[in-house]
């Protein structure tokens, strides 16, 4: 019965995907099934999150080839909290966009790409072998490109450009590693992978391990890898600037994670790196951030930022900073998406995201103020959000393996972190109204239900808060899952192996 | 023949890697078309010799090809080419909206860079220009080129 429920939130939006293209003429056809078919994989995420959660980890091999020779699926309970957090912000962004219905009205294209971005995000959560996972990734991303240039406006080819061949420089080294991992091993199946990664000299392992940080780390925005993500996420349309600042930069740092903790296990150097890569990311994230103008660059150079936190847990490779990681990433797909639906409403109200030049939405719409001030707080982290609880994990983490520096350097980041949700808050929602609001686009729908979808964001990010106890409780069990990896490689193989 | 395979796929990332530091978008994909062909030559290597085809009850293990590889060079051959297809539907969209295939700055670093020197009335000065520039970037960026 469980391994039914598998592979079903990479076919539901896959099939739901087809339907829509054949409805491409009525779009309210498109609609229902788009949400019905994102509503039923929230539904698949939980049950498989309830089931995994009391048995670790349920694999399903396609075609019931065994296990190293076909293809694997894998849940275990990180890859099930992820699809259902991923799930969940899908959903409520397609809402949103809905509500928008700029892009979502003006191309029939929209929903079947929307969805195939759907199938490619949980497939890379759900894959049991790296050269699905480089499908998985190829399928997100062709996704990605098309959403990113819909219109075809001259910024968005330009910014375009910069993302797709970055992009598909980082396949074309993924598929390199894959070939230079088979040839050593003789198998693409991360649990057979896991067992013989070993027996290769400590150089060629290292060279692999820095080779995978190298791919995943274009897709997850590290510190030297980074430049392309601002140039190209603000360009998008609002709600698929939403999407992607959620959700696929995390796609790249989970891959990170998975490989790390699987493949090549506790290694001192390789953290030590890792730690100075997430102290430089965290920094250059937060100073781009104070340096820009344009809110949505600022909120996008503040995901690089992100992303530092994430793998300054796992460079410290204990229990207690994997669990801090897997708690911050939930935590902070939530935040970021809320951030960028909130952009789009106040571009939308103000009719420009220029930080010097909006002014007064305090006055003028305090309902959009709320919904920033919620998200805003929790990035910086302050106590009473849900910001505070990841980084007081990640920072006790630290503290724990007795990494001062590190901790030293991401106390720094969110005061200037803080710094800079104050510039932004002075300048955008304080003082008196500038200028007159600007009259809607005629064309757009009411706001009401974007407004609607961005409640729920900071309904959720609240509940966070509420539920912080029993949330870190199944993030610790998910740390303590990777951290001791035989339980991964004895479900996918069969413990007889 | 393998050593044959590594030099030519060592080549065509040479030359790919070249092609790709490129402004013009065409000689980026022709570069990304070869680092393409390059990694799918390591890939069909990296399964080692060539054999007979491997079909089960025919013969002796040793003599078989390792077919695996194979079918991972074959997806990634169709995803490369489906990549490339849009790039090039993409260059073509730059070349209707600009008549040029040269990739540009971002208005936004170069707004950054502009305000560090100067004040930040003539700022707004500097983005009406910057945002004229902008429409005929490629005319800027030609002279950096040569």
């Amino acid at each position: 019965m469980s391994d039914v429920l598998v592979p079903l939130p990479i076919v539901i939006p896959l099939f739901a995907a087809a339907l829509t293209v054949m409805f491409a003429r009525f779009r309210v056809v498109q609609r229902a099934i788009a949400l019905l078919s994102l509503t039923s994989v929230v539904g698949v995420a939980v049950a498989l999150l309830i089931h995994v959660d009391d048995e670790s980890v349920v694999t399903m091999d396609a075609g019931a080839w065994p296990a190293p020779l076909g293809i694997t699926f894998v849940v275990d309970r990180l890859s099930a909290i992820m699809v259902l957090t991923s799930s969940v912000m899908l959903l409520v962004v397609l809402l949103y966009a809905v509500g928008q219905r700029g892009v979502e009205r003006d191309h029939p294209a929209f929903h079947p790409i929307y969805l195939v971005l759907a199938a490619g995000v949980s497939a890379s959560f759900i894959t049991g072998d790296m050269f699905n996972l480089f499908v998985a990734f190829e399928m997100m991303l062709a996704a990605s490109y098309v959403l990113l240039t819909l219109g075809g406006r001259p910024d968005q080819v330009r910014a375009g450009m910069t993302y797709v061949v970055i992009s598909l420089v980082a396949s074309s080294m993924f598929i390199a590693a894959l070939a230079l991992l088979y040839a050593a091993t003789g198998t693409v199946n991360m649990a057979d992978l896991a067992l013989r990664i070993p027996e290769l000299s400590s150089g060629v392992r290292a060279g692999f391990s820095l080779l995978l940080i190298f791919v995943f780390g274009i897709k997850a925005g590290l510190f030297p890898l980074f430049f392309w993500l601002p140039d190209s996420y603000p360009t998008a349309p609002g709600p698929v600037t939403a999407i992607f600042a959620g959700l696929l930069t995390k796609v790249g740092v989970y891959a990170i994670i998975r490989t790390q903790t699987l493949l090549f296990p506790i290694d001192s150097q390789q953290g030590t790196m890792l730690l100075i890569i997430a102290g430089l990311t965290m920094l250059i994230g937060v100073l781009g951030a104070l340096a820009q103008d344009d809110l949505k660059r600022a909120l996008t150079f503040h995901i690089i930022s992100q992303i530092g936190y994430m793998i300054f847990g796992l460079g410290l490779f204990t229990i207690a900073g994997i669990t801090a990681v897997v708690f911050y990433i939930v935590q902070t797909i939530l935040v970021k998406t809320n951030l960028f639906l909130v952009a789009g409403l106040i571009d939308r109200h103000a009719g420009q995201s220029r930080i010097s030049k909006a002014g007064g939405i305090a006055r003028s719409a305090p309902i959009i103020a709320v919904f920033f001030a919620v998200p805003a707080l929790s990035l910086a982290g302050l106590p009473p959000s849900s910001g505070f609880a990841g980084k007081f994990a990640l920072v006790d983490a630290g503290v724990g393996s007795q990494q001062w520096w590190i901790v030293t350097v991401a106390l720094v980041v969110s005061l200037l972190t803080l710094f800079s949700m104050t510039k932004i808050w002075a300048g955008m929602f304080w003082g008196e109204p500038e200028a007159a609001p600007v009259a809607p686009d005629p064309h757009a729908g009411g706001p009401g239900v974007m407004v609607f979808a961005t409640g729920i964001t900071v309904a959720l990010s609240v509940a966070f808060v509420v539920f912080a106890g029993p949330m870190y409780e199944l993030a610790e069990r998910a740390g303590s899952d990777l951290m001791n990896p035989s339980v991964y490689i004895d479900a996918v193989l069969g413990v007889d192996r | 023949m393998t050593i044959l395979l590594a030099f030519t796929s060592a080549a065509l990332f040479g030359l790919g890697t070249w092609l790709l530091l490129q402004r013009r978008l065409t000689r980026i994909v022709i570069g990304l078309g070869l680092i393409g062909h390059g990694t799918n030559i390591l890939l069909l290597t990296s399964g080692g010799g060539a054999g007979l085809p491997p079909l089960i009850g025919k013969g002796d293990k040793k003599e078989f090809a390792d077919p695996l590889p194979q079918a991972l060079a074959l997806t990634a051959i169709v995803i490369t080419f489906g990549v490339t297809a849009f790039l090039l539907a993409m260059a073509y969209r730059s070349w209707q909206l600009t008549n040029d295939d040269v990739v540009a700055d971002d208005l936004e670093d170069r707004l950054i860079a502009a305000a560090r020197r100067v004040d930040s009335d003539v700022v707004d000065l500097e983005t009406a220009q910057l945002e004229r520039e902008s429409d005929s970037a490629g005319d800027l960026d030609e002279g950096s080129e040569s």
